[in-house]
């Protein structure tokens, strides 16, 4: 008898890598152009993006290295059809350039890191959180980037989902930070019915194209260049830009582009926001974590919890822009602060940024390619609690 | 400790869920040796038979070098009746061991109570005293299909067989699922059942201790 390979209630279930889910997620997001170059550990992603899109009249395409990847999935959405590509670490530096080109001509794109050690070629194989940073300030200039992260298979599927949701609401880049262990590790994956999926669709002009101008931007302060093709004509340019896209010296200009790019991600940042609490309501310590590292904080609250000792967890899914109203409230009446990551120290910044000198804030810190492991969270804890 | 014969130990019950307690809170499984043997096929098709088949939560995670044959190979696979969270072992309850090397560095992981299954020739010097079972799986593989490429195939029968965590029906079913429509299913289902014979065997004969924590099936 075979494996049951939907639910009691008819779901498609299936027990899949991360980087598997997240193909399921952005075939059921829409997306129909992939352009890539494989690199571990997420070259699953490009390998089942290349089985999956000709089934579905979609195009794949295996680029001659990142940069060039990262241009096509621009040029890509800019005709319309939902992209993405993935890569790790090292892919992740060469696509920069590019991915700023996109903050500022504003076309959707959805980027996976599948986080591995760096710097430089690093460790292939081995897991990391090192890009949490480079995700918010990759490349160079004035920028809001978005930034999400999943922390369990299933949460992969559904965060693809999202990431192309976002990119389509902001008209932005969306970058999904997986790591190693999440990209490669398998649990059971629930598939959502078409009818379930809640998707967001290119916002088009409604306006005759000899009145259409493309960074004019709309009610929710985020404006929506057409897809070409449509007839709408305009300039499409890295250089700051007036509303009509043509390069502009005036100041008010200069500075209502760069605040269009910002505002239309800060103002609605509560939107934007996802993040879930563990244990939080009578804590006294609060772990901050995201991605494999969550994993790891929620198995050490579980012991410690056995043991009455009152710490909660916040399991940021939004790293960028930094949930920081969600932190200071929670932080309030705790007595410290651990912030668990796979890196030398990253995340403890912005968590610096916004809470009060009072409380401590410590960095629970693995950088050895190993994940960080249930019992360093609880020693780093004790420490705090004796000491 | 002089030789014993450990037939009574929790192996040779016939529970329904095996080895596995009544309740599980964690239970970790740990498949280690080179690159190449199939670890990570192994790991994933153990814990996809699980979670799918015999309705336990699983997960599977994986650690292994840069290089395509040869380099230290891991897969982790945690069963549990809760959610898990922690996806690798911290000290696992089966380590199955085949290669000197993966024996040698894991063995000491071991939960006191816990089982290694090594291959007839990954124990070189004795590690610790945990309960050690050698199986001549490699020997198997060369002996009855000329070719070592099945093992994990062996392996997996023999720990489904010998146990008893994972439900046989289940196990062959994702080996079916894994293989479906492939010219190798066959060769694959043959390996299967040459594990469980091998598990059969060891669990009807019983094993005899010959030096603490080493049993053989004599």
């Amino acid at each position: 008898m075979p494996l049951p390979r939907t639910t009691a209630d008819g779901h498609p279930i299936m027990f899949v890598q991360g980087n598997e889910a997240c193909v399921q997620g952005a075939i059921a997001a829409g997306c129909r152009f992939f352009a890539g170059y494989p690199i571990t550990p997420s070259s699953e992603i490009a390998e089942g993006m290349s089985r999956e899109l000709p089934k579905i009249g979609g195009t794949f395409i295996q680029m001659e290295d990142e940069i060039a990847s990262i241009a096509a999935i621009i040029g890509g959405s800019a005709a319309g059809a939902k992209s993405m590509t993935a890569t790790s670490g090292p892919g992740f530096s060469l696509m920069q350039e590019n991915i700023g080109y996109a903050y500022i001509v504003e076309i959707p794109i959805v980027i996976i890191n599948v986080q591995r050690g760096g710097p430089s070629t690093g460790l292939p194989t081995k897991l990391s959180q090192s890009d949490t940073m480079q995700a918010r300030w990759g490349t160079h200039g004035d920028y809001t980037a978005i930034a999400i992260a999943p922390s369990s298979i299933q949460e992969v599927y559904d965060m693809t989902i999202d990431a192309f949701n976002l990119a389509e609401k902001y008209s932005t880049p969306v970058i999904l930070l997986m790591d190693e262990l999440i990209g490669h590790m398998r649990e059971k994956l629930i598939l959502k019915h078409d009818c379930e999926l809640e998707l967001r669709e290119r916002c088009l002009p409604e306006v005759p194209t000899e009145w259409y101008v493309p960074y004019k931007s709309q009610t929710n302060l985020v404006s929506h260049p057409a897809p070409f093709g449509m007839g709408y004509r305009y300039s499409v340019t890295g250089l700051i830009h007036d509303t009509t896209g043509f390069p502009t010296q005036i100041s008010a200009e200069i500075k209502s582009n760069l605040e269009s790019i910002r505002n239309k991600i800060i103002t609605h940042r509560q939107d934007i926001w996802k993040w879930q609490e563990y244990y939080t309501e009578d804590m006294k310590y609060l772990i901050i974590a995201y991605g494999s590292a969550a994993r790891a904080a929620r198995d050490a609250i579980e012991t410690m919890r056995a043991k009455r000792i009152k710490v909660g967890l916040i399991e940021l899914k939004t790293i960028w822009p930094f949930p920081d109203n969600p932190i200071k409230k929670l932080a309030y009446h705790t007595k410290a602060v651990f912030v668990a990551e796979n890196n030398m120290g990253q995340l403890i910044h912005p968590v610096r940024e916004v809470l009060p000198e009072r409380i401590d804030i410590i960095g629970v810190q693995r950088y050895d390619g190993r994940p960080l492991e249930p019992m360093e969270i609880i020693r780093a804890v004790k420490e705090e609690i004796y000491a | 400790m002089s030789t014993k014969s450990v037939k009574n130990s929790k192996i040779m019950n016939n529970n329904k869920n095996g080895i596995l307690p009544d309740k599980i809170d964690r239970f970790e499984v740990r498949i280690a040796g080179a690159g190449g043997q199939g670890i990570i096929s192994m790991g994933m098709l153990l814990a996809k038979a699980i979670s799918l088949g015999d309705k336990k939560n699983a997960s599977q995670s994986q650690s292994y070098g840069p290089e395509a044959r040869g380099g230290a190979t891991l897969a982790d696979v945690i069963i549990s009746d809760k959610t898990i969270y922690f996806p690798e072992c911290i000290t696992p309850d089966i380590l199955i061991a085949l290669t000197p090397g993966a024996y040698e560095y894991y063995a000491a992981s071991v939960k006191p109570n816990g089982i290694i299954i090594a291959d007839s020739n990954a124990v070189e010097t004795v590690v610790g005293s945990v309960m050690t079972v050698e199986v001549p799986i490699l020997k198997t593989c060369l002996d009855k299909f000329l070719n070592p490429i099945v093992a994990n195939m062996v392996t997996l029968g023999f720990l489904t067989e010998f146990t008893g965590i994972v439900s046989k029906k289940s196990i062959k079913s994702a080996v079916e699922d894994r293989f479906e429509k492939s010219k190798f299913l066959e060769s694959n289902l043959k390996a299967l059942k040459a594990g469980f014979e091998l598990g059969k065997k060891f669990k009807s004969e019983g094993l005899t201790q010959i030096e603490p924590g080493i049993c053989l099936n004599l």
